[in-house]
């Protein structure tokens, strides 16, 4: 069992390893008491500066870290900056120098284009917590998500998990299926073959459905995906009508998974689109759940960069 | 002054002749080959090149010199320095400058500083379209008169199959070939990685491989149906080398070419998020890296070119999906195909065929041989040479290349254009 974590960055679960993701799982695990308390408010980042740099809109993911960050007392700031340097006139690693210099000890970033968190991860010396990158990884969501798995079930390895959605263009399903997959557990994804990249399911080792129902039959855990509105202008499937029809997680749908089914959603939901109000406000649904771990993921992601245990 | 090669092995396919002969160069041509030529030191100067290997002046028929309009990223001085120490006496250059060559003015305009640069050969290829725009028709004519040899679009797709037929016909008649950059834009865009594992493993947009091989698929229809020579640029897929040599069995006047990104790097090269591997078409999977040796080796690939691609440091230096395409590719080229040749792939006859001969050939330029008269256009290797890529030596101005680091075998010595040394590798 690993104490620390070595590496300087969080740029994506696929590089991360067991003995990692339990660490960060079981340091996570003992925040979650830090935000019952009374006084929510720990000293151990004191002084330690955590910049939220989001290229893109976010409510819930900068939210979410900025509690963290706060909540073990360090300095939080948040930038909402421009996405495209071309608009912006300056570059990417412009502005990332500029506030390295103001001396940051993380920098969480979120970027609509791929592979942006390890440009500069390369450049600084700051620790970069990847927020999410285009449709690449978005590592502390698939944290915050097996640590709900974890807490609901008691374990990860074993479990039956299908990903219903749009999966070619989900940062949230591939972070997702590397560290499922790494924890041992039965991943499986489904959406219109619009939204299944060609070779997916032999690239990642997985069982690839365009029907729903085959993906969900006998899962331990549901996972929705946001359909983002645009792709349907752009052809990717013929109307969010037949969408709603064909993949919305309904009760009867329900039904085809285990009885004790974990119904998860990433956020921000489309009601009646990708999820039904009844089945994402009912009694398997843990979505908000998954809110509460994600504040104590970033904790410890935080809390093991910038924190303690790299000095001790 | 003349001057006498001493000791090197020729290798001209065009005559069948490969061993070692000495080469007497006067009056900017091809004066005498043979054993042992005898020279007045007071006349002729003496180059010992024993061990060494001479080519007939290789040309490099896919460039982009960028001048006018992007002089920031190469000039046509630095593009033909460049050109010059990758051991390259001519180059042949796309019309995506700015502005676009379409017109007669800018030919000249690049004709002129070329002669300026004094240093390799330069041909402008013209623009296939107005403004690159696919719309309507560039004065093909016009422009052949005032020295273009090649009609293309590179970069920009021609979409629109009706133009492409009118064009092939039209360049035709005028003894130009049209080089088609093979791409359906439909298919490719948002893309900006090959679609499979690299576009799975970085989340990147994919191009798929049939965004090529529909368009290579169609201008070798378009070839066929009109009879007139197509030149397609660039192959990257397994499928556009097959599609390429059925046609060729077929009787369809088709050729082709490669660059040496293509038969060296796969799209593994991009999963770190690489700016230098981005290029377009993009780096395909191993399988596509065989078949395009495997092309190039059946001889269906008539062409190795270096698509030379220079940029700036500030249009790489951004996100993946912002930074510019292209590899900047002149210093390399030579070195990564005799790769080919080290590795048994081609022989050396193959080599200058696919690097001078045919160029020459398809563009209708002097040149691919050394034959007693011609231009005293000649390339001297060194083939036991080894050594590191290093970007930062580039004589051109684009810096930006996956190859930097790299330990290569085989250098030019001297690049020798109408009798006159225009580089010599010092080092």
């Amino acid at each position: 069992m690993i104490t620390a974590l070595t590496r300087k960055d969080i740029l994506g679960t696929k590089e991360l390893s067991v003995e990692e993701i339990e660490l960060v799982l079981q340091t996570a695990e003992s925040f979650i008491e830090v935000s019952t308390r009374e006084i929510k408010k720990v000293p151990t980042l004191r002084g330690k500066l955590v910049i939220n740099l989001f290229f893109e809109a976010s409510t819930r993911t900068r939210t979410s870290f900025e509690i963290a960050g706060k909540r073990l007392g360090a300095d939080t700031i948040n930038i909402a900056a421009s996405t495209s340097s071309v608009v912006k006139g300056e570059t990417l690693i412009d502005t990332a120098r500029n506030l390295e210099a103001m001396n940051p000890d993380v920098i969480v970033i979120r970027h609509s284009a791929a592979g942006a968190p390890h440009l500069l991860a390369k450049r600084l010396k700051a620790s970069i917590i990847n927020a999410g990158d285009g449709a690449h990884e978005h590592p502390t969501q698939a944290l915050l998500d097996l640590m709900t798995m974890k807490e609901k079930k008691g374990r990860i390895a074993g479990l039956k998990v299908a990903i219903v959605g749009d999966i070619a263009h989900s940062r949230v399903a591939r972070s997702n299926v590397y560290a499922l997959k790494k924890m041992g557990a039965q991943v499986v994804v489904a959406g219109p073959a619009t939204m299944l990249p060609r070779d997916f399911g032999q690239i990642m080792g997985i069982p690839v459905y365009s029907q729903m129902e085959e993906a969900i039959k006998d899962a331990d855990v549901i996972m929705m995906l946001r359909i983002q509105l645009e792709r349907e202008k752009q052809s990717i499937f013929p109307s969010l009508r037949e969408y709603a029809q064909r993949f919305c997680l309904t009760e009867s749908k329900v039904r085809l998974a285990k009885e004790d089914v974990l119904i998860m959603h990433p956020g921000p939901m489309n009601r009646g689109i990708e999820i039904s109000p009844e089945v994402a406000d009912g009694p398997y649904s843990v979505i908000l759940d998954q809110v509460t771990n994600g504040v104590a993921i970033r904790m410890a992601l935080l809390y093991l960069l910038a924190g303690g245990a790299r000095d001790v | 002054m003349k001057v006498l090669l001493k000791g090197g092995r020729v290798v001209d396919p065009v005559q069948n002749i490969e061993e070692v002969l000495d080469v007497l160069i006067g009056e900017g041509e091809i004066e005498e080959l043979g054993k042992g030529l005898k020279a007045d030191p007071a006349s002729v100067e003496v180059i010992d090149i024993t061990g060494m290997v001479v080519f007939p002046g290789l040309i490099d028929m896919h460039t982009h010199l960028r001048e006018p309009g992007y002089e920031y990223k190469e000039t046509i001085r630095t593009g033909a320095s460049a050109a010059a120490a990758g051991g390259f006496t001519a180059v042949a250059c796309m019309a995506n400058t700015n502005p676009v060559n379409d017109t007669r003015s800018i030919t000249e305009f690049i004709l002129r500083r070329a002669e300026e640069a004094g240093l390799v050969r330069v041909y402008p290829i013209s623009a296939l379209s107005m403004g690159l725009e696919g719309k309507n028709l560039v004065e093909f004519w016009d422009q052949k008169e005032a020295g273009a040899v090649a009609i293309s679009d590179d970069g920009r797709p021609v979409m629109d199959s009706a133009l492409m037929r009118r064009a092939l016909e039209y360049a035709a008649s005028l003894g130009l070939t049209v080089i088609s950059h093979c791409e359906d834009l439909n298919l490719s865009a948002g893309g900006t990685v090959n679609e499979g594992p690299a576009s799975i493993e970085t989340g990147l947009r994919g191009i798929p491989s049939i965004a090529e091989e529909i368009m290579v698929a169609r201008d070798v229809m378009i070839g066929e149906y009109t009879g007139a020579p197509i030149h397609i640029a660039h192959l990257s897929t397994a499928r556009s080398v097959e599609i390429v040599r059925e046609a060729k069995a077929r009787g369809v006047k088709v050729t082709a070419e490669t660059a040496p990104h293509y038969f060296t790097l796969s799209d593994r090269s991009v999963y770190e998020f690489d700016v230098n591997a981005k290029v377009n078409p993009p780096l395909r999977d191993e399988k596509d890296v065989a078949a395009i040796r495997e092309g190039l080796k059946d001889g269906t690939i008539d062409v190795i070119a270096s698509d030379h691609a220079p940029h700036a440091i500030t249009d790489k230096e951004v996100e993946f999906e912002y930074a510019a395409c292209g590899i900047s590719g002149l210093e390399t080229s030579l070195a990564l195909s005799l790769a080919l040749v080290f590795e048994g792939y081609l022989t050396l006859r193959d080599l200058v065929g696919k690097m001078s001969v045919e160029p020459a050939k398809i563009l209708g330029v002097k040149g691919g041989s050394l034959k007693v008269g011609a231009p005293a256009d000649i390339t001297v290797v060194d083939l036991n040479r080894e050594w590191t890529v290093d970007t930062r030596k580039f004589k051109s101005k684009g810096k930006n290349s996956p190859f930097h680091g790299f330990r290569l075998r085989g250098k030019p010595y001297l690049t020798i254009v109408g009798g006159k040394v225009v580089f010599r590798d010092v080092e």
